[in-house]
């Protein structure tokens, strides 16, 4: 949606769940908004960035969730309502500050972090369920089980989160932030003077009346958990909570979030809703012990449905062992049992499979001849691996690498890093990356293996980072293998934006959020000021770029970075809007599979718009993939690949 | 020629295809007319790395009563619209059913690492076999021949507006290309009807 600011309540619109998010925390009139990009959580601050001007918002990227938390709680402290973005591993890296937030409580603005999980790992590195950090740090959780509810919820969290001083999350999953869906817009907030204040008055003869903030910790943990005890009795009655199904139904689905869906279409395609009923729980920590108990109560069968851990399972289980022998008549079904997994995303056909086992019915969810046809048919299908994009610089880059490593021979190699170039670890990048983590910690990795010369290492070690990777959490490492005197080359694959999760800018593009002029921070500069040894290369530039590497790896010594800077191929299509070459084949020079080359460019290179024509036993150029980047023409040893400039 | 009625609530519209080549414009297009026709839609698209030259499905659900926040039922598809023939194909075996159609952009994407890809005439007739009706618009081609590649989406979406296979009327349509192309509109009008004639001549 182009103005997710647009006034028109009671209208209704096509919203994403992160727009959605977004439109929830316009229409609760918040001041300041910050996130760190990751999928699938990157489209709420995007959205709110493009209207802050005219809604009077602070939206910025942040360098880091940690960064992002902070500012987020700075406008808070000084009464203004803040809301912090972040995909699950960015509660991580929040972490540290939360804890200790947890315990001073916010300032007078109510603060949401609204963080989206991906289960099956769909756009990350791993599937962490962020939930079980709320029970750790003692704060009020709610899950949105649809885009609209996704809106009512966040401005909702506001409320909740000043009424008990302590920050309000609200966890989505990759089927919310990103399922597109009926939403009706509420009003936008009434213009109103705000003037932001920082109150820093502590008593420390009484710290827990206090508004802010730091002080003795233990004398505040108390009043913590009395705050939760306060954001139970508001669960209890809200109406996020809903009960679906007859009064005693022979069995009852908890559920939460997106699963919450899925049960409910699982239960039509049975026709099961005289026998099921739905306890989906808006609220999921603290949990509404009352509310739970009491509809324990009505059936003798539970059975769990949600994503990725079972946090609501542990927790009914652990209050229906604390109401006993009354809930002695319970058995419970869900990732325990092994009905459902405590992995992966679920969908409306895994809960089906769960209620059949449970209930023991019979499902066919389409005609058997059929089923044996198409099982049969789709044995031609092939596998299709992800890949870098025609005309990406990563290719080139780790072309390079791979080159360069080859011709060193000492076993040297890469440790990979969060970003497009993830790819590193497939073949889409050569297979070159043998680690991979956190943000950040391709170069942290180096460093420790860098630094065991004593112990008779001596492989070359190579990492690779994003340019806004580096801003996020590469500087340390650096600093680190500087001070150390450690010995690796950090290449920084520098195309000019965050391209995994849709081009946003950093600190290094000279771009805020809002498409405002910033002051560049040159990685540079910033790399020579610590001590490192620093190069720039233009990854295109094959031969130089490897000669640059191999050169590097023989001096052996100290902290090198490299910096491969080349635009990522969307951005420059979107701002060039034409091909720079004509790429073709030679069919004179293209020996084929006579070369000796063994299809170098079309099985090895792994660039879409190279493809083999089976006619005529050549290399060819698909014309509908091929975006004329030219990099191709330089690693045909017979120069069959030609390009010829467009202009 | 378009139904308002819905054979199946949800009725389940899947549009398929490779990586960068427009699913999730696309089906924000298809979902924003089917809202305006007055039902409750949700789309479930494939985001980030994924979208990264692998496998994409947009699962669009169409219903009178609820929005479902959930992918295509295994077997339930109603209409899948593919932008590539294997793909096509990989989702026909997942979702398709006895009563299922299918529109397929016939121009082939090959994975990469020189994976065999079937022979086209093979992989058109298992589709023929799995659908009870199929119709073959070269959309590739004709956006080729129209200058740019990714013009193919849109004579996509005029055929499957064209097809009557869905409530969604030309009218409806229409206003959303204006809103989204702006300065381009004029060529996307083209493909869009080029892909509305298409489908007749089928």
């Amino acid at each position: 949606m182009e103005n997710i600011a647009i006034d028109a309540a009671d209208e209704m619109f096509l919203l994403m769940g992160n727009e959605a998010v977004a439109r929830g925390a316009i229409e609760a009139g918040i001041g300041v908004a910050t996130a760190y990009p990751g999928s699938p959580s990157s489209e709420v601050l995007g959205s709110i960035a493009e209207v802050a001007k005219k809604m009077n918002i602070h939206a910025e990227w942040s360098v880091n969730e940690k960064v992002a938390t902070e500012v987020a709680a700075g406008a808070s402290f000084a009464g203004i309502r803040s809301i912090s973005v972040m995909k699950q591993n960015g509660v991580n890296v929040a972490a540290d500050f939360l804890v200790n937030l947890g315990m001073t409580g916010i300032g007078t603005g109510g603060m949401v972090i609204f963080v989206s999980d991906d289960p099956s790992s769909k756009s990350s590195n791993n599937e962490e369920d962020s939930r079980p950090i709320a029970k750790w740090m003692d704060m009020p959780l709610m899950e949105p089980s649809s885009a609209q509810e996704a809106k009512e919820m966040v401005k909702w969290a506001f409320e909740v989160s000043e009424k008990v001083n302590l920050v309000t999350i609200v966890r989505g999953v990759t089927r919310i932030s990103y399922t597109k869906s009926n939403v009706i817009l509420g009003e936008l907030p009434k213009k109103k003077e705000q003037k932001a204040y920082f109150p820093y008055t502590w008593d420390m003869s009484n710290p827990t009346k206090s508004k802010l903030t730091s002080g003795p910790f233990p004398v505040l943990h108390r009043p913590l958990h009395e705050k939760m005890e306060k954001a139970k009795e508001i669960f209890e009655a809200s109406p996020f909570n809903q009960y679906m199904g007859s009064k005693n139904p022979e069995l009852l689905i908890i559920t939460c979030g997106a699963c919450t869906s899925y049960s409910i279409e699982a239960i039509e395609e049975l026709k099961l809703e005289e026998r099921v009923g739905i306890l989906r729980l808006g609220t999921t920590w603290p949990l509404p012990e009352k509310l739970v108990a009491k509809h324990l109560n009505t059936t003798r069968k539970v059975l769990f449905v949600e994503e990725i851990d079972p946090f609501i399972e542990r927790s009914v289980m652990e209050l229906a062992a604390s109401l006993l022998p009354a809930t002695s008549h319970l058995t419970f079904y869900g990732k325990r049992s092994g009905h459902l997994t405590p992995y992966n995303e679920q969908s409306t056909d895994l809960v089906i499979g769960a209620l059949t086992s449970i209930l023991n019915i019979k499902y066919q969810p389409r005609d058997h001849k059929y089923d044996r046809k198409a099982e049969e048919v789709v044995k031609i299908v092939p596998p299709r691996p992800i890949n870098l994009c025609p005309g990406c610089p990563h290719r080139a880059t780790f072309w390079a690498i791979k080159n360069a490593l080859t011709l060193d021979g000492r076993n040297g190699f890469l440790c990979g890093d969060i970003g497009c170039y993830s790819l590193g670890l497939s073949e889409g990048g050569f297979f070159q990356s043998r680690t991979m983590h956190a943000m950040g910690s391709g170069a942290g990795v180096a460093n420790g293996l860098g630094n065991l010369r004593q112990f008779g290492f001596d492989q070359p070690v190579l990492a690779i980072c994003g340019d806004s990777t580096f801003y996020h959490a590469v500087i340390p490492a650096v600093v680190n293998s500087v001070y150390n005197d450690s010995h690796f080359i950090l290449i920084i694959a520098d195309n000019g934006g965050t391209a995994m999760t849709g081009f946003q800018p950093h600190p290094g593009t000279g771009e805020l959020a809002t498409k405002d002029r910033a002051r560049v921070i040159e990685m540079e500069a910033l790399c020579r000021s610590i001590g490192a040894h620093v190069e720039v290369c233009d990854p295109f530039d094959l031969r130089n770029t490897t000669q640059t590497l191999l050169r590097l790896m023989k001096e052996d010594r100290g902290t090198k970075v490299v910096i491969m800077r080349h635009s990522c191929e969307l951005i420059r299509a979107k701002r060039e809007k034409r091909k720079p070459y004509k790429v073709s084949v030679d069919p004179e020079r293209c020996a084929g599979d006579r070369c000796g080359c063994d299809r170098l460019c079309t099985r090895l290179f792994q660039c879409p718009g190279l493809v083999w024509d089976r006619e005529n036993e050549k290399a060819a150029i698909d014309e509908a993939l091929c975006v004329g980047c030219g990099l191709c023409v330089d690693i045909c040893h017979q120069k069959a690949l030609v390009k010829e400039a467009t202009v | 020629m378009s139904v308002k009625t819905l054979n199946n609530d949800p009725f389940n519209l899947i549009i398929c295809g490779v990586g960068g080549q427009g699913n999730v414009l696309l089906s924000a297009m298809v979902g924003t007319a089917l809202l305006n026709e007055g039902f409750m839609v949700s789309v479930a698209d494939t985001y980030g790395v994924t979208q990264r030259g692998g496998p994409v499905t947009s699962h669009i659900k169409i219903s009178r009563k609820n929005v479902y926040t959930s992918v295509t039922l295994e077997g339930h598809a109603d209409v899948i619209l593919g932008m590539e023939p294997v793909e096509t194909l990989r989702n026909l075996g997942l979702y398709g059913n006895p009563h299922v159609v299918t529109i397929v952009n016939p121009r082939p994407i090959y994975p990469i690492g020189g994976i065999p890809y079937p022979d086209l005439d093979e992989v058109k007739k298992a589709i023929l076999k799995l659908s009870v009706q199929t119709k073959f618009v070269n959309a590739t081609e004709e956006a080729l021949k129209m200058g740019n590649p990714l013009y193919a989406n849109i004579i996509l979406l005029g055929s499957l507006v064209g097809s009557g296979f869905l409530p969604i009327h030309k009218e409806s349509m229409i206003p959303i290309l204006e809103e989204r192309f702006k300065e381009t509109l004029a060529p996307n009008l083209e493909a869009f009807n080029k892909g509305m004639e298409l489908i007749q001549t089928q």
